[in-house]
């Protein structure tokens, strides 16, 4: 759990490390709400990347899961806790 | 943001190094798997349920052969690499002397299918504390592409390019009902890393399993069907349909056996290594155990060498047994390349008035050189204050240490000069006893009578130990 200050967007949200991305596009096959495609440009492994387009990710943790590199992607979302 | 949330974050587990530093080459932060692999995505959920459980640091990660050897530079747990098949074999030694560890062996299906079947049956059958990862994806994926006794009927592989035939090549083996079949297996699941359903269908059996393993319940079996685009020549998209067409049809999915509500926890023998207990067990006496013989002469590592068809094994063979007569404790392993003539041999003798711990030693502290590449591969390895015995007939150049005692000795020559070349090994042993009375030569003697059959051959070769003997005490 952390609260990292890179993370501006609104909740929940995906981040990819292009760099960590090899191109295979499973995370994209299990988004349900069809918020990543794949880049027109290379990283620096030579692959098409992942990117998430800002809008409409639903936290559902899908494309973590489907994703083979353990660092690629990382699912950030809100959670309730009692005070 | 509201005081009532905060924000989590779903990424790497910690039970995954935050860079893969053994990895080689520059890209510490991605695996060395192939864009699609389904090993990832399995590496993913076993370390987020070690992490979530908090069992990181009691876990022992065994890697196999195949793809996944290299799981060690990703695991940040215990890691230890068995050979091709092995890991049950490796995974059982573990959890005996670890008992309070949670130990996973990783494997594919070349490698617990074919190469460790064995393994992986008995250890199943013994029911050991451990649970098996087993990645099953119809193919031998590192060594490119050969057909796996998972592969299915039909398949083209490397090795079977028309396809797989039943005829040929049998029926693909269901592991997992395989294993179901023992007594002694207390969970047993096939799963499928395909879509996001089946994917966490796996999370729940992996995190099943591992909870398992931390109450002590026995042995667990989870296969996970999982995708080879590379090795399939496949889109990634295009191998999880085509597990989804044509492995799950035939490997069912679901919970194969689950006795683990019935099952109580056990802890295995715990092997020893109280020394009493040990000495006890084996009717010894703690401390020094003699030899039969009351003679003093500590411990004698001698390594003879020379090209093959020079005698060197057989010398050693001959001072072995004649120390064994002389009720010394004694050694001989040998060491050769494959040919029977021409190439190098040597040997390791081990002759000891107390018991021999290994017979295997690095630094001998007497060489036996019959040849000139003899003398350069084991001169320095001779402990100091040694004994290096050359054959001067042969090598020309000097011994360069200068902390050894040095025999330089025409072993060939007076060999030759009785009329028998072929006996310089029992000249090279008649110099040793002659420098080093380990025993009477009548030993030597006694040893030559029983593996010499010709009248002929057996004076002659004591001729030649006399010789060797003569010699080094003329020095």
């Amino acid at each position: 759990m952390e609260n990292p200050a890179n993370v501006k967007k609104k909740l929940p949200t995906v981040e990819i490390d292009l760099n960590q991305c090899k191109g295979c596009a499973l995370c994209i096959e299990s988004c349900m709400p069809k918020v990543l495609s794949l880049s027109p440009a290379y990283n620096q492994l030579g692959y098409q990347y992942a990117v998430y387009g800002g809008n409409g990710c639903t936290g559902c943790e899908a494309c973590y899961y489907a994703c083979p590199e353990p660092g690629a992607i990382a699912v950030y979302k809100e959670k309730k806790v009692k005070a | 943001m509201e005081p009532s949330t905060i924000t989590v974050k779903k990424g790497k587990p910690e039970a995954i190094y935050d860079t893969f530093e053994r990895k080689a080459g520059k890209d510490k932060l991605t695996t060395h798997y192939c864009p699609g692999c389904g090993h990832g995505r399995v590496h993913k959920l076993v370390a987020e349920a070690l992490s979530d459980f908090g069992l990181t640091d009691k876990t022992i990660f065994i890697s196999p052969v195949g793809c996944s050897v290299f799981a060690y530079y990703y695991m940040n747990t215990g890691n230890v690499q068995a050979p091709h098949g092995r890991a049950p074999a490796v995974g059982t030694g573990l959890c005996r002397v670890r008992p309070d560890s949670v130990v996973i062996s990783y494997q594919g299906d070349g490698d617990l299918a074919a190469i460790g079947t064995a393994e992986i049956i008995h250890a199943a059958n013994r029911g050991e504390n451990m649970m098996v990862i087993f990645v099953n994806n119809a193919i031998y994926g590192m060594t490119g592409g050969q057909m796996a006794p998972t592969t299915m009927v039909g398949q083209k592989t490397q090795t079977t390019p028309r396809g797989r035939t039943v005829m040929n090549e049998g029926h693909p083996i269901r592991m997992a009902e395989l294993i179901s079949g023992l007594e002694a297996p207390v969970y047993v699941e096939r799963c499928a890393v395909t879509d996001t359903k089946n994917i966490m269908k796996t999370r729940k059996a992996i995190r099943k399993a591992v909870q398992l393993q931390a109450e002590k319940k026995g042995f667990s079996f989870i296969e996970i069907l999982s995708a080879c685009p590379t090795g399939w020549k496949m889109t990634p998209k295009d191998s999880i349909k085509w597990i989804q067409d044509n492995l799950e049809p035939y490997f069912k999915l679901g919970t194969i056996k689950d006795v683990s509500a019935e099952r109580e926890p056990m802890i295995k023998p715990v092997p020893t290594n109280d020394a009493e207990a040990i000495y006890s067990a084996l009717g010894l006496q703690k401390g020094k155990t003699k030899a039969s013989t009351d003679r003093a002469i500590g411990e004698k590592r001698i390594k003879i060498a020379g090209f093959g068809g020079q005698g060197a094994l057989t010398a050693g063979v001959m001072l072995a047994n004649a120390g064994m007569n002389d009720g010394l404790h004694v050694s001989w392993i040998p060491s050769y390349g494959p040919e029977m003539r021409g190439g190098t041999a040597n040997c390791s003798v081990v002759i000891s008035d107390r018991r021999i711990g290994s017979p295997v030693f690095e630094s001998p502290n007497v060489l036996i050189a019959m040849n000139g590449p003899s003398l350069d591969a084991f001169e320095a390895d001779v402990t100091a204050g040694g004994t290096i015995i050359v054959n001067s007939s042969i090598v020309e150049r000097k011994v360069k240490r200068s902390d050894v005692k040095v025999i330089c000795a025409p072993l060939t020559d007076l060999a030759a000069d009785l009329g028998i070349k072929a006996a310089a090994n029992s000249v090279a042993i008649g110099v040793y006893l002659g420098h080093e009375k380990v025993f009477e030569r009548e030993r030597i003697y006694d040893v030559l009578k029983t593996s010499l059959k010709k009248k002929e051959a057996l004076a002659l070769n004591i001729q030649a130990v006399d010789a060797g003997y003569a010699f080094a005490q003329g020095k």
